[in-house]
């Protein structure tokens, strides 16, 4: 509790602070469901993209864009890629949510972290792209 | 940010040590937590010795036995002293629970009893504290039968597998300890309304005579109010009835689940 909600408690009532802003509406259960499924499809692509490093390792450019360049292990890349950074995101919010409390820092640091989010994410996938093209 | 240290003037300072009871064989030590609004002064932790061939064997017969023999300015909140109305919540030994279900024979091989308030509420006074807010979370979840169907003359009729389903949620007495000891709940409980309300909504959503269901989803469909559980498990651990608040929770969540595609 804020100390300027505290200084307010003696006369707002208890019932209006709890009641706030209303329920937030079906987000909520969007990010939870999608934390769970992110999580289930990076359980998943684990092992094939720990395979897939390990190909990788000791080639040079070329040998790496040959590898990437197949589909089936671009594709999977890419899963791994916006499983893990939407995971992310959304974990790292729950973690701002919890324990930033100031209205204003926490809006920027949801907003921060939506930005680092997608940057991570189209970082990655260029990366992926341009290897596998061999451009 | 979240307060991981207490407030100045809510930290521990001191305490007074109580002598023995003249006369006794067998003591028990007690340190309590003391304080009082009117001196201005930091809390304390009290040491006292209760006369365990005198008193009753729970932790609340040492409190009212300290109360009535040795310092009558010790307060605490207690009425049935048999574990149904949950007034006498307190950490006791490190855990939420209720003084009067709880021996104090059981607390730490030999050594002290510590009784301190619930934690991370406001303290109205030693091991009193304030729960307006955890009043008013339970009041927002509106805890009492929602129809729109004309009532029926004589009663709403609920078939004994409904009625089971109900089991291990009507028992729940509201004695905070659950709430209080989730620090989900002590980071945001101004927005997350906790375990025991959280346990609350999902008993009237389990009803099979409310017909709000619906509305009551919606209501705790929200990034604060429901989805601050992080199943940390410290409500069901806690609760001093036996319940599975998590689980209620969980089955919050798996509803608004299921409604959604």
């Amino acid at each position: 509790m804020s100390d300027a909600t505290r200084s307010n408690s003696s006369i707002r009532t208890a019932l209006k602070r709890v009641r706030g802003l209303g329920a937030s509406g079906s987000h909520a259960t969007s990010d939870f469901w999608w934390q769970r499924v992110t999580a289930v499809g990076m359980l998943l692509l684990t092992v094939p993209v720990i395979v897939i490093v390990m190909m990788l390792l000791g080639r040079n450019q070329a040998g790496a864009g040959q590898i990437l360049g197949t589909p089936v292990i671009a594709l999977i890349m890419l899963l791994f890629v916006v499983a893990s950074s939407w995971h992310m995101k959304i974990g790292m919010q729950v973690v701002i949510e919890d324990y930033i409390h100031g209205e204003k820092v926490k809006l920027v640091a949801i907003l921060a972290n939506n930005f680092f989010a997608l940057a991570v994410a189209l970082a990655s996938a260029y990366a992926i792209f341009k290897l596998s093209s061999g451009v | 940010m979240v307060e991981f240290a207490l407030p100045k003037n809510s930290r521990i300072t001191g305490g007074k040590s109580w002598p023995k009871p003249e006369g006794a064989t067998e003591t028990r030590e007690f340190r309590i937590y003391r304080w009082s609004p009117d001196d201005g002064k930091n809390p304390s932790v009290d040491t006292y010795h209760v006369d365990i061939n005198d008193c009753g064997p729970m932790v609340l017969d040492g409190l009212i036995w300290i109360k009535n023999h040795i310092d009558p300015t010790l307060s605490f909140r207690r009425s049935c002293r048999e574990g149904v109305c949950g007034s006498c919540a307190m950490n006791i030994d490190g855990q939420n629970t209720l003084a009067c279900t709880k021996s104090m024979h059981d607390v730490a091989d030999g050594g002290a009893v510590k009784v301190n308030p619930l934690p991370h509420q406001p303290v109205v006074r030693d091991l009193i504290p304030d729960l307006t807010n955890f009043y008013a979370q339970y009041a927002s979840i509106e805890p009492w039968l929602h129809t729109t169907t004309p009532t029926p003359q004589k009663e709403w009729k609920q078939s004994k597998e409904d009625r089971e389903k109900l089991d291990g949620l009507y028992e729940c007495i509201l004695c905070a300890c659950c709430s209080t000891s989730c620090p989900s709940y002590w980071w945001n409980s101004d927005r997350y309304l906790g375990p025991a309300a959280l346990l609350q909504a999902n008993r009237w959503v389990m009803d099979s005579r409310d017909e709000a269901t619906g509305e009551r989803l919606d209501n705790v469909e929200d990034a604060f109010r429901l989805y601050r559980c992080h199943t940390i498990m410290n409500c069901t651990k806690a609760c001093p009835k036996g319940l599975n608040p998590a689980k209620a929770i969980a089955n919050l969540k798996l509803k608004l689940v299921e409604r959604q595609s």
